[in-house]
């Protein structure tokens, strides 16, 4: 269209038809454009025009076949509606069709639309040249379109003749070149698609040399300009890993796969992967194979990571089945039967005491299995309190149980408690067992013991009264013993004056008779007389110790308290011992200091006391000094008559002994040294009564200390 | 001896068997129911002195002292019948005895003894056993202190 101008009957009728020459060039001109242009369109329409201008066209078409659907369309026009002969087209397989068949015919024709309603081609009714245009492919020669022309005059005929075969030759070569371009631009389509592809893909021939490969497979396999060394080893091993690793000699059809390890070019690294091979027979192509691979290698990653993901799910199994048996361990540890039971109450797991009580042991008996049953049934019901309680979460109460064995009562105190999962919704229940067994069997002995401890005290209240009449037999016998002890005082008093009365007269016989009253006494006489009086006067004065004693142990002792001094009455009792000194021949002396508090004491007793410790240090002192001295303690407000001799001494096992009744320290009663035996208790005795003591300091051979310790006043009886 | 000069207040007039008695110096009446003892204190103040009278009981001693009136009476306190405080008593209550001096005789240590003679009258008290010379010496001093 570019550079036409309109064509109008009138042009065409002034031209009046060309003289030679000048239709000459003008055919050269066309035929020029026509060899220039690669349009078909530009082309159909330039020569349509020609033929109005040249050949006494008034309307014309040009009708060619679509290379591809072998469809017959429109192409140019000139003298009718281009929009209808765009839209006009006849397919390939509408052998009824006349313009198909002239456009297929050889020679130029009519075509005459005569037909009433429509036209059959955009021209409109009338009568038209009809000339088929072919051109050669190769060797072929083929149809490629259709002119029909109109009016069919004789000038029209002889153009349209000339250029019916220029114009279809060269739309046959347009279409030729169109099909060729088509082609390459799917070839390239074809071959991005395939360069798209991140597997490396190659085809090869029969002998193995590589035909075609794509992108991927030329990072692999493909050479280029510059390449480093390491890059063009790594193609090579590459190149002779693939040729070993492709089926040589026997082709198959069936796809086969093997694993390949390549070396990744440019990495360095170790790329695996898995050859999928396929031979395919083109019939002009021959047999080639076709060779896909894909790279596993992070597959193989992939695998290594999800084993050793396995790996960790194993361990991390194996610590929760291990943290598991831990729990076992502990919930069986636990005396208290624990069970739980899923949301609907079906019991999946209990511990050692638990199952005890909820299954049924091998070999057990049909009534032990029965009680389990019945367990089963108590702890279900129990159970399905909490499962429809509403809102609750824990529930509390006893359950009655029997141990399945024996089938004796379990009293249990069960606690339910509610699992909660993440979400809220019921997991599980747990619920806890107290046996209260041994808390009613505390109960029972608590009961035997209350009873135990009233019985108890039953035979206290009952031992008292005894204990109260036998104390009361007690101070019964108490007074009854007193009076015998005062019947025995009073015994030993009359005892005493019938001892006194003969000894009064043994004495004084002995007496007269030593004073010559009865007449001359022989020395021999006198001898034996003063031996009788010296033991009469020694019964008498165990007589006397025997009533004193007797005396002080019936409480029939009285005190007569009086103020004195203790000089006086030492000196006294010097004077009284004093032809018992002389006979001694001992050094006794008394030391007393200038000043000593008066005493406040029964002074009879005193003296006697003190006497008795003369009597007795001048008795058992063979030879030496005994002193007599006196102290006062303004400490503790005592005053001490101490007696010290130079004699014979005390062991110290014996100086407890000496105050006993009737001892001396040989254990010889009153023998060697004479005495009753019963001065030193008398001593102690009396010395009680006044609220004081006697102490004694004594060591064998070297002599013994006796002191009288009083107080200044004894305490009010 | 001082006491002999005593021995003449004696009286003129008694009885035959006991003019052997008076002969002597003071007379001293022995109560004693046990004879041993009794004789041996009688042989003792004779052969020192003195006249003896003796009686074996209380009512013996009542009597012998109404009717010889002796200068001192020692009396043993444990007699059967009338015992010796008693017969203190009574001397003692009789205007003729009273003045009579009373020494009293006991076997019994017991401090009760010699209070309770006290209280019946007796001027001295004495525990057997008590040699003869010993009660010869009480009696003298009993004898000297009333004499002044």
């Amino acid at each position: 269209m570019a550079g036409a101008s309109p064509i109008t009957p009138a042009r065409a009728a002034a031209a009046g038809g060309p003289g030679g020459s000048e239709l000459l060039e003008a055919k050269l001109g066309l035929a020029e454009f026509l060899v220039a242009s690669d349009n078909p369109k530009e082309t159909a329409y330039r020569s349509l025009e020609w033929l109005a201008e040249y050949g006494e066209l008034r309307r014309g078409v040009c009708l060619t076949f679509d290379a591809e659907s072998g469809r017959l369309g429109g192409l140019a026009a000139v003298g009718v509606d281009p929009a209808a002969v765009e839209r006009f087209t006849i397919e390939p397989d509408d052998h009824g069709s006349r313009i198909l068949s002239l456009a297929l015919g050889r020679q130029t024709d009519h075509f005459d639309d005569t037909r009433a309603g429509s036209p059959a081609t955009p021209l409109g009714r009338g009568r038209y040249l009809a000339v088929p245009l072919s051109g050669r492919i190769g060797r072929e020669t083929v149809p490629t379109g259709l002119l029909l022309l109109g009016p069919p005059t004789d000038v029209l005929r002889e153009m349209a003749g000339w250029l019916g075969g220029i114009l279809g030759h060269r739309l046959a070569r347009l279409a030729r070149l169109r099909q060729a371009l088509e082609s390459d631009r799917r070839l390239r389509r074809e071959r991005m698609l395939i360069d798209t592809v991140p597997d490396p893909i190659i085809l090869t021939d029969t002998e193995g040399a590589m035909l075609v490969a794509n992108t991927a497979a030329h990072r692999l396999f493909g050479s280029v300009e510059g390449e480093s060394e390491g890059r063009r080893r790594a193609v090579a091993l590459n190149n002779m890993l693939f040729s070993s690793a492709v089926p040589q000699g026997g082709w198959r059809s069936d796809a086969q796969s093997r694993e390949l390890l390549l070396v990744d070019p440019q990495e360095g690294s170790d790329l695996l992967f898995e050859i999928i091979t396929r031979s395919v027979a083109d019939a002009r192509e021959g047999t080639a194979q076709v060779a896909v691979l894909r790279n596993v290698s992070d597959l193989h990653r992939a695998t290594e990571q999800i084993e050793e993901n396995y790996r960790r799910v194993r361990v991390a199994e194996a610590e929760a089945r291990a943290e598991r048996d831990r729990l076992d361990l502990i919930i069986n540890s636990v005396a208290d039967p624990i069970v739980v039971s899923d949301p609907g109450g079906a019991i999946v797991m209990m511990n050692d005491p638990a199952e005890r009580i909820f299954s049924v042991p091998e070999g057990a008996s049909p009534e032990t299995a029965l009680r389990v049953r019945a367990n089963d049934a108590h702890f279900s019901s129990f159970v399905s309190n909490l499962l429809f309680g509403e809102g609750t979460t824990r529930h509390h109460g006893g359950v009655s149980l029997v141990d399945p064995p024996s089938g004796q009562a379990l009293p249990v105190e069960a606690v339910s408690g509610k699992v909660l999962a993440e979400h809220g919704e019921l997991a599980a229940i747990v619920t806890v067992l107290h046996d209260r067994s041994e808390q009613v069997e505390k109960e029972r002995l608590y009961e035997e013991l209350k009873l135990a401890t009233e019985q108890l005290e039953q035979r206290i209240t009952q031992a008292t009264v005894e204990l109260a009449e036998q104390n009361e037999q007690l101070r019964r016998s108490k007074l009854e013993l007193e009076a015998a002890s005062a019947a025995k005082s009073q015994f030993l008093a009359n005892m005493s004056h019938e001892f006194r009365t003969p000894l009064n007269a043994i004495l004084g016989y002995t007496s007269m008779m030593l004073q010559g009253i009865t007449g001359p006494v022989s020395p021999a006489l006198e001898k034996n007389l003063r031996r009788v009086d010296s033991n009469g006067r020694h019964l008498l004065a165990l007589i006397n110790d025997v009533l004193d004693i007797s005396r002080i142990e019936a409480g029939r002792m009285p005190v007569t308290l009086s103020d004195f001094e203790l000089p006086g009455l030492i000196r006294e009792v010097l004077a009284e011992l004093e032809p018992i000194i002389t006979r001694s021949r001992l050094s006794v002396r008394s030391e007393l200091p200038r000043r000593m508090p008066a005493l406040t004491s029964d002074r009879p007793k005193v003296k006697q006391i003190v006497l008795n410790l003369v009597n007795n240090a001048i008795k058992f002192t063979p030879s030496g000094s005994v002193v007599v001295s006196t102290s006062f303690d303004a400490r503790r407000k005592e005053t001490a008559v101490s007696v010290t001799d130079t004699g014979i001494g005390i062991d110290p096992e014996d100086q407890e002994r000496i105050f006993e009744d009737f001892r001396q320290a040989d254990n010889s009663p009153a023998r060697e040294y004479g005495g009753a035996g019963l001065g030193l208790a008398i001593c102690r005795r009396l010395a009680d009564i006044l609220d004081g003591r006697l102490e004694l300091r004594s060591r064998p051979g070297q002599g013994s200390t006796f002191s009288l310790v009083l107080p200044r006043k004894p305490r009010r009886r | 001896m001082k006491g002999r000069k005593r021995g003449s207040r004696a009286p003129a007039a008694s009885p035959p068997d006991l003019a052997a008695m008076v002969a002597g110096g003071e007379l001293v009446l022995l109560v004693d129911d046990f004879p041993d003892n009794r004789e041996m204190y009688a042989q003792y103040l004779t052969f020192k002195g003195y006249r003896v009278a003796e009686a074996g009981d209380g009512h013996d001693a009542l009597a012998k002292a109404g009717a010889l009136r002796p200068d001192v009476i020692v009396m043993d306190l444990s007699m059967p019948g009338l015992d010796g405080w008693e017969a203190t008593r009574r001397l003692k209550a009789d205007s003729t005895t009273r003045h009579i001096p009373v020494i009293a005789l006991t076997g019994h240590a017991l401090t009760g003894h010699a209070e309770g003679a006290h209280a019946a009258g007796a001027d001295a008290f004495v525990t057997k056993p008590c040699v003869p010379s010993d009660l010869a010496a009480q009696i003298r001093r009993i004898l000297d202190t009333k004499r002044r």
